[in-house]
């Protein structure tokens, strides 16, 4: 069951931001920035939590759950340490991700050839 | 060449002008869905491996963002995408995507400005306004805290 609901609500989640790309043309600079920040407020008002207990990665792996993971990393941060949590609780518990994907960035970078854009 | 954000919407919708709105959501679902999928199959797996739920939240998102920078230094994510749209860009591989893209395109202009800067081209704002988001919500909760005391 785990599986099908994180294909569920994976899909899902895609098929709503192609809904933004086909109707919008907002750029995907856009709607990812959109989502990151909209996973903020639906886990700040408490609706991407039960989400994520019952789709699994079908919640995390979409942006929404970055943005889910930033306010869960605040409110944390700021119950166990206070004001200095509003700073310190985001990035830190983002700070796999973004690493990651920088040092893949960088690395790929020394191997990959760049493609022919047209 | 230069690949703008708008440059690279084109080429991410490169399907899309012609194909009706239904095919591009269904190509979008399933694709996205099968990202999700194999994420839920790798958190299953670091939880047999006795990773609590966070740390295989992280290990999963890991496992992804690296398995799309391989994909990407191939050229075959862009492949993918062009027929995905959205199934490939809202995923966390969508974001590593968007980084190595970008990486690779621009070393051409240097490793500091090249590279270096325009990883962020897409990164960069993704970051800045979650990042903002969470301040202002963390600064929310600490003031009802305070309030509360």
């Amino acid at each position: 069951m785990n599986y099908l609901w994180a294909f569920l609500i994976g899909g899902v989640l895609c098929a709503v931001g192609q809904l933004f790309i086909d109707l919008t043309k907002l750029t995907p600079a856009r709607i990812l920035t959109g989502y990151v920040v909209a996973g903020v407020v639906l886990s700040a008002v408490g609706l991407y939590a039960p989400l994520a207990e019952f789709a699994g990665a079908g919640a995390s792996v979409p942006l929404l759950g970055f943005g889910h993971l930033l306010a869960k990393g605040v409110r944390t941060a700021v119950a166990e340490k206070g004001a200095i949590g509003i700073l310190t609780g985001g990035l830190t518990a983002a700070s796999a991700g973004i690493t990651a994907s920088l040092v893949c960035g960088v690395v790929c970078s020394l191997v990959g050839k760049s493609h022919d854009q047209n | 060449m230069k690949m703008t954000a708008q440059e690279y919407a084109r080429r991410v919708q490169k399907a899309g002008p012609h194909s009706p709105l239904l095919a591009d959501c269904l190509w979008a679902f399933c694709v996205g869905g099968g990202i999700c999928l194999l994420g839920e199959g790798l958190r299953q797996l670091f939880l047999r491996q006795g990773a609590d739920a966070e740390a295989a939240g992280t290990l999963t998102s890991c496992t992804l963002i690296l398995l799309s920078a391989v994909l990407t230094t191939l050229g075959w994510y862009q492949k993918l995408a062009a027929k995905a749209g959205a199934g490939s860009l809202v995923p966390i591989t969508g974001f590593a995507n968007a980084v190595v893209s970008a990486a690779i395109e621009f070393k051409a202009e240097g490793r500091v400005t090249g590279t270096g800067a325009k990883m962020f081209l897409i990164a960069g704002p993704v970051i800045v306004y979650g990042t903002l988001a969470a301040v202002v919500y963390g600064a929310v909760l600490w003031l009802l805290g305070a309030s509360a005391l």
